[in-house]
């Protein structure tokens, strides 16, 4: 369970002046169950875009995205997604946060807080459980949003810069984190980010886009095991192959940028 | 405003103040002006106050004006809250009210007097349309303000998280989200609508109430009382005030420190 194939995908909006912009044209991609991987580009390459269309939130004008065989029409509770700003519900407690799907979902408050409760633990957080999201710290808060995210149990967990307005140590903890937990629940996790070194750490296969319109440019697999070490000779040379080829003509945009 | 009640120092100040003033008054009532149908000092207005208690119909005129004042907001909440929700929620509803109630609204609420007598005759129901006409829009108008500023991030995240029906968004996202708009917009109403009261009054609706008794004092020129019922109203607006302030503090305060963006 959690396979997503994605087939001819484009997007474009109508700018106000009526033309059309393209933010994805002709997308192919294959993420098989319980992988990790992590989709990278420029900004405006359409990597939200990509992720909201998984989501469902965003239809794409052409092309479809299967679900373990299943076309996705609309947001399902099959994929659980964490937002890159804090989106966390600020008059619910963190435990009603957590449990809110739960409750949407018809389940007793007992059984959903236990559930909660569960999946608080999971990211650490199991003393914090009657505070408000404006007592925390932003680090903590996207914590808050994996455990909401996973109490529903989905299959799919996709992650857009979820890190990415945490400072840099933060930042390094929580990526270990989200290994740690990936490895006990298995989810497949689409983890969008514009830091090489992040997908590098995270990844068992980095998706590098094209700038707008966005396609994939480069599919590399990580075959490093984990935990990695940062500032190894592996790394670096992951790194240093990643980099280049961003900066390669091939990942740069075949018409105007 | 003092939010915070300041240092004790400085709530003395206030007393002092209001001690002044007081002294100041009934300097110039006795020895200046010394008509107290003109100013009736302040203890002309003790000693009228007392007499009130005494003989009067304080009880009686405090719970009519109550009655009008609950009749006026509570219609005010029935009707504005819904009309807001659905104006901030639906675009083409508001699109079609919109200019509907941007004509209504700047007409001032004593207008409304006469086709409140036509209406509903001179009854309770017909102080309370008064007071209603003056509440109404601070209420829509927030809720409407608060419920268009949902972040769209909770309606997605809701939505992903199996919250998906209007019904349900409304219920569980947007209403949440909109709770301190709509709360302020009640605080509002409540001081306007208390201000509509003494007019409300005027025309004759009722035997009792605070602002018919300011007019029947009136009438006979007895003013010390005037001003005993002045001070009422004035209290017991500041009252309710100072009760929804807190219950807002209380509400709110806990998740809207460091507001999430």
């Amino acid at each position: 369970m959690g396979d997503l194939v994605i087939r001819d995908l484009c997007q474009g909006f109508r700018r106000d002046d009526g033309s059309i912009l393209t933010a994805i044209e002709h997308l192919d991609l294959v993420i098989h169950e319980e992988e990790l991987v992590c989709v990278l580009g420029p900004s405006g390459c359409g990597k939200t875009t990509l992720l909201r269309m998984i989501a469902g939130l965003d239809t794409a004008t052409c092309g479809e995205i299967e679900l373990d065989g299943e076309q996705i029409t609309g947001p399902n509770p099959k994929i659980g997604i964490v937002f890159q700003e804090y989106s966390l519900f600020p008059w619910r407690t963190v435990i009603d946060n957590v449990a809110f799907g739960l409750e949407m979902r018809g389940i007793p408050r007992e059984e959903r807080t236990r559930t909660a409760g569960h999946f608080l633990e999971l990211v650490g957080l199991a003393q914090f459980r009657g505070s408000y999201p404006s007592e925390l710290s932003g680090g903590m808060r996207q914590r808050v949003a994996v455990a909401r995210a996973l109490a529903l149990d989905p299959v799919v967990l996709l992650m857009d810069e979820p890190f990415g307005a945490l400072d840099a140590q933060t930042r390094n903890m929580l990526q270990h984190e989200l290994l740690m937990i990936w490895e006990k629940t298995r989810k497949t996790i689409v983890f969008i980010t514009h830091s090489v070194d992040e997908a590098v750490f995270l990844a068992d296969r980095i998706i590098v886009l094209t700038p707008r319109p966005g396609r994939v440019c480069e599919t590399i697999s990580i075959d490093m095991p984990r935990p990695r070490d940062r500032t190894g000779a592996g790394f670096a040379k992951f790194r240093r192959y990643v980099l280049d080829l961003i900066n390669q003509p091939k990942c740069e945009s075949p018409d105007k940028v | 405003m003092n939010r915070n009640g300041g240092k004790r120092s400085e709530r003395w100040l206030g007393g002092a103040a209001i001690l002044a003033v007081l002294v100041f008054w009934q300097a110039v009532a006795a020895f200046v002006v010394r008509d107290s149908f003109i100013l009736p000092s302040p203890v002309d207005v003790a000693v009228s106050f007392v007499s009130l208690l005494e003989n009067g119909s304080l009880p009686m005129d405090f719970a009519t004006s109550i009655l009008h004042f609950a009749i006026g907001l509570g219609a005010a909440l029935l009707i504005g809250i819904p009309v807001g929700i659905v104006m901030g929620w639906n675009r083409r509803i508001d699109a079609l009210l919109d200019p509907v109630i941007e004509i209504l609204r700047p007409i001032p609420p004593l207008a409304w007097i006469p086709f409140a007598i036509v209406w509903f005759g001179l009854t309770n129901a017909s102080a309370g349309f008064v007071i209603f006409v003056g509440s109404v829009f601070p209420v829509l108008i927030n809720t409407y303000t608060g419920f268009r500023s949902v972040p769209r991030i909770f309606v997605e995240a809701g939505k992903m998280l199996g919250c998906i029906k209007d019904r349900d968004l409304i219920r569980y996202i947007a209403f949440p989200s909109a709770l301190p708009s709509v709360a302020a917009g009640i605080r509002i109403a409540t001081g306007v609508g208390w201000m509509c009261l003494v007019a409300a009054e005027l025309f004759g609706v009722s035997k009792f109430g605070l602002g018919q008794k300011l007019w029947f004092f009136y009438n006979l020129h007895q003013m010390d009382a005037v001003v005993v019922y002045m001070i009422l109203l004035g209290l017991i607006g500041l009252g309710f005030d100072m009760v929804f302030r807190y219950w807002i503090e209380r509400q709110f305060l806990k998740w809207r420190m460091g507001e999430v963006a």
